[in-house]
């Protein structure tokens, strides 16, 4: 170790004003793999620390404040409904904020869900969505991949899995933005936006438990149906809060992060012409070619923890109690554990990324964000004529974590 | 150097991993690989599994990469012997290969029951080999009475679960008091033998057998102090025996228990030095384990022939200076009857054990050996995502049981491990 380290680097990296580009300030942040912050967060940027902290069972996921319902003046609602609401929300909180067992008991029954059956088809489903956003955009010489393909389709393909309605998707599209804002590490200390979280939540979570009962009345071939009515099994049944607590995690992870990894995907083939070139001859290179993008632009740069325990780890020790990042994306390009880091190569071998995260808690949808990304990705060399970048770098969407363009206008000669 | 002529004993997973380094490395010489067996290098770990149950075909199991190397493979031509001097193998067809370099990947052979006459009796098999495991899965196709199983090891134990699987029934016999004592001990060795019983294996620990016999085909099995098992399919369990007879009269330190090698993987004299020229890798070699006071030792886990094979070939090409001494932390994994066990460093010497994470009762959770109260290894159950936190434990020695205060962790209570006593080194 040299200097100490910079305690205001990770909020810098996460001012939107680096949002295109914040990579240069996580080399620095790698400088002490393991750091604290001036605001007292500990941010880990090192491939090994990440991923010791990943496994580490000190490393708890049930970091998020209690719930709490702003006053409405309603002395009812007041003292009895919302604090009921308040009590099974923080009981019951979905298992991407739950540590083991209770964890194991409720990503196994999900885990189950994923048949090999349902993700086959989903892969035929796929392919012929992707087919239909392009054709739709036939003639046109301007495109937004984030509005003609990188949102409508993981937004269609998470609903048919759930077996939400479609006509009910635009409500989801608000709903699931407004939520996802809970993951950036702001929101906590953002009264107005925690209010209106809270109230997205009853308002997900109400339409959630009519589906569920309507699910049960008559099942259908979907995951929500298969949750709804599992049998005693091996795995447990879940409850009916958990349910939805699962439901609405499926729909925002489902929501929020395939467009960034198609979008991204997009923007840095054409910042690499002959790796787009490479794909469109050859739709066999795309598995590597996606793998090589969850390493250089993931979806998800980094997830917080909290400490249970001190913890030694890369030549400090993090306290007890203590708000913990687990800075996924600088991992990615740690020279440390990956020759050329900076450089992207789909021809890397031993491509051990946190693209989905890893651990107890790796990425339940990975194999569905694999199928859409490649179906999206071969389409798109496959039909699109001359793509170029209508802007470079593009505006990107407020979230430092689920980061990625708000839009990404391509200019083309046509879709084939 | 990257030119001359490298020879390959061993067309094994550590021979051809070496073989892939040693051209991912530069080098562009003349490379022969020499192999016992009749096949290309093909990958071990399924024949006592989805092999033997029959949902592989024995011949699936060819590793890949195999055509890209630009070697001469002799094939079903085993070394006979080495002549160190004169740098060269004398192999089975009476030829002669020089060599500049050598890279010693024999690997080990099931050790056979020990009555010659018995276990040549038809229906009496060894599992090691694909020929084994071909062997083995036609007497299973046969549907034997009953099938009895000598030796409670992994391989034991992988094959009562496959055979399990097939419906047959099935006894095994162990002197120990515990499936896979002498490598997890009898604390986690217990709980495994509960999930045994429970799939319907006839389990017979502190039992030895002294005879196998019948007229052509094996019949029943005598046990020590009397009684008798009726079987006609035997599988013969008892470990392996290093492939070292044949370097017998060069010179070397090799025996039964593998050939000693230094830290840069290169072959030692009976007299302890460095043979120039001459390495070793994967399960034959015996090296001296940085991690753990420099003890020689011989390990029989895949990932430590793919680590040390790439390891011999850096030190094969660039000199034995070049790499820091071969200190990779021992993992393996075994499935077996709905476990999926895996384990990281080395319970050997171990005085305590201690479930630190889950607990037997869910049928997922971690135990941690320490040795004079330092931490030395970790074992998974149905657990494998919580491992990888203890490697950095296990590697600094922290002291035992290391991680406390985590999530769904007991407290923990550690107690002797019940592995067999250790020769102290």
């Amino acid at each position: 170790m040299t200097d100490a380290p910079d305690g205001t680097l990770f909020a810098t990296a996460r001012d939107p004003a680096n949002r295109a580009d914040p990579y240069p300030l996580y080399a620095r942040l790698r400088a002490h793999p393991v750091a604290r912050q001036d605001d007292g967060t500990w941010v880990a940027s090192g491939h090994a620390a990440i991923r010791a902290l990943l496994h580490d069972p000190r490393v708890s996921s049930e970091d998020l404040p209690p719930a709490e319902h702003p006053p409405t003046g309603n002395p009812v609602k007041d003292w009895i409904v919302n604090p009921l609401k308040d009590w099974i929300t923080d009981r019951h909180r979905p298992f991407i904020f739950r540590d083991p067992p209770d964890h194991g008991t409720l990503r196994r029954q999900v885990m189950g869900q994923f048949t090999i059956a349902r993700v086959r088809g989903m892969k035929r489903r796929t392919e012929s969505l992707v087919a239909e956003c392009l054709d739709r955009c036939a003639g046109r010489r301007t495109f937004d991949l984030v509005d003609d393909l990188a949102y409508p389709l993981p937004v269609t393909v998470i609903c048919d899995l759930l077996g939400v309605p479609r006509e009910d998707e635009p409500r989801f599209h608000a709903w699931a933005t407004q939520l996802a804002t809970a993951l950036e590490p702001e929101s906590r200390h953002d009264e107005e936006l925690r209010a209106r979280n809270t109230e997205t939540f009853d308002a997900i979570a109400a339409y959630m438990r009519d589906l569920i009962r309507e699910k049960r009345r008559a099942p259908a071939d979907d995951l929500l149906s298969g949750l709804a009515t599992a049998k005693d099994g091996q795995a447990g049944r879940m409850s009916d809060p958990d349910l939805v607590a699962t439901a609405i995690l499926l729909l925002i992870a489902g929501h929020e992060t395939t467009v960034n990894l198609i979008t991204n995907g997009m923007l840095t083939l054409l910042r690499h012409p002959a790796e787009f070139a490479r794909l469109r001859a050859d739709p066999e290179r795309a598995p590597r070619v996606i793998e090589e993008l969850l390493r250089y632009e993931p979806p998800v740069h980094f997830r917080t923890r909290l400490t249970r325990a001190p913890i030694p780890v890369a030549g400090t020790v993090i306290p007890e109690g203590a708000p913990l990042v687990l800075l996924f994306a600088a991992g990615n390009r740690d020279p440390a554990r990956f020759p050329h880091p900076d450089r992207f190569d789909p021809d890397r071998e031993d491509n051990q990324h946190f693209g989905f995260g890893g651990a107890l808690h790796y990425c339940v949808g990975a194999p569905l964000a694999r199928i859409e990304a490649e179906a999206a990705l071969t389409a798109l060399a496959a039909r699109l004529s001359a793509p170029r970048l209508a802007e470079d770098p593009p505006p990107y969407r407020p979230g430092a974590s689920l980061r990625g363009p708000k839009r990404l206008l391509l200019h083309i000669d046509g879709i084939g | 150097m990257r030119d001359g002529t490298i020879v390959i004993a061993g067309a094994s997973l550590a021979g051809l991993r070496g073989a892939e380094a040693l051209r991912a490395n530069g080098f562009t010489g003349r490379l022969v690989v020499v192999g016992d067996e009749p096949h290309p290098p093909y990958d071990r770990p399924p024949l006592s599994k989805h092999v033997l149950t029959g949902e592989i075909p024995p011949g699936a199991t060819t590793l890949p990469g195999v055509g890209a190397l630009r070697a001469e493979w002799r094939l079903g031509t085993p070394a006979l012997g080495l002549d160190r001097d004169g740098r060269a193998l004398h192999l089975a067809d009476g030829g002669r290969v020089a060599f500049d370099r050598l890279l010693i990947a024999t690997g080990a052979r099931a050790r056979p029951w020990p009555m010659p006459g018995e276990a040549r009796l038809a229906g009496v098999h060894t599992l090691r080999s694909r020929d084994d495991a071909t062997a083995l899965a036609a007497g299973l196709a046969a549907r034997p009475g009953r099938v009895l199983i000598l030796g409670a090891g992994f391989i034991g134990c992988e094959a009562a679960s496959s055979i399990r699987a097939l419906g047959l029934p099935v006894t095994v016999v162990d002197p120990a008091p515990a499936p896979l004592a002498g490598a997890l001990g009898s604390v986690i060795g217990g709980f495994v033998a509960g999930r045994m019983e429970a799939a319907g294996v006839d389990v017979r620990l502190g039992a030895r057998v002294t005879h196998l016999e019948g007229d052509r085909a094996v019949r029943r099995a005598r046990l020590e102090g009397g009684g008798t098992i009726e079987a006609d399919l035997v599988v013969v369990a008892l470990g392996a025996v290093r492939n070292t007879g044949w370097l017998a009269g060069a010179g070397l330190d090799a025996d039964e228990g593998g050939l000693s090698c230094d830290g840069a993987c290169r072959a030692l004299d009976a007299a302890g030095r460095p043979v120039p020229g001459i390495f070793a890798a994967g399960d034959v070699a015996r090296f001296p384990h940085p991690l753990y006071g420099n003890r020689p030792v011989a390990l029989e886990h895949w990932g430590n022939a793919v680590a040390q094979a790439a390891h011999a070939a850096r030190a094969m090409l660039d000199g034995p200076d070049s790499v820091e001494p071969y200190g990779e932390l021992p993992a393996f994994w075994s499935s077996q009857f709905g476990l999926n066990i895996k384990s990281l460093g080395l319970t050997e010497g171990a005085d305590a054990v201690a479930i630190v994470q889950g607990s037997p009762r869910t049928g997922r959770f971690l135990a941690v050996y320490g040795r004079a109260g330092r931490t030395v290894a970790a074992v998974s159950v149905n657990a494998g995502r919580w491992l990888p936190a203890y490697e950095g434990p296990i590697r600094d020695g922290a002291l035992f049981p290391p991680i406390t205060g985590g999530a769904d962790q007991p407290r923990p209570e550690p107690m002797p491990p019940g592995l067999p006593a250790h020769e102290a080194a």
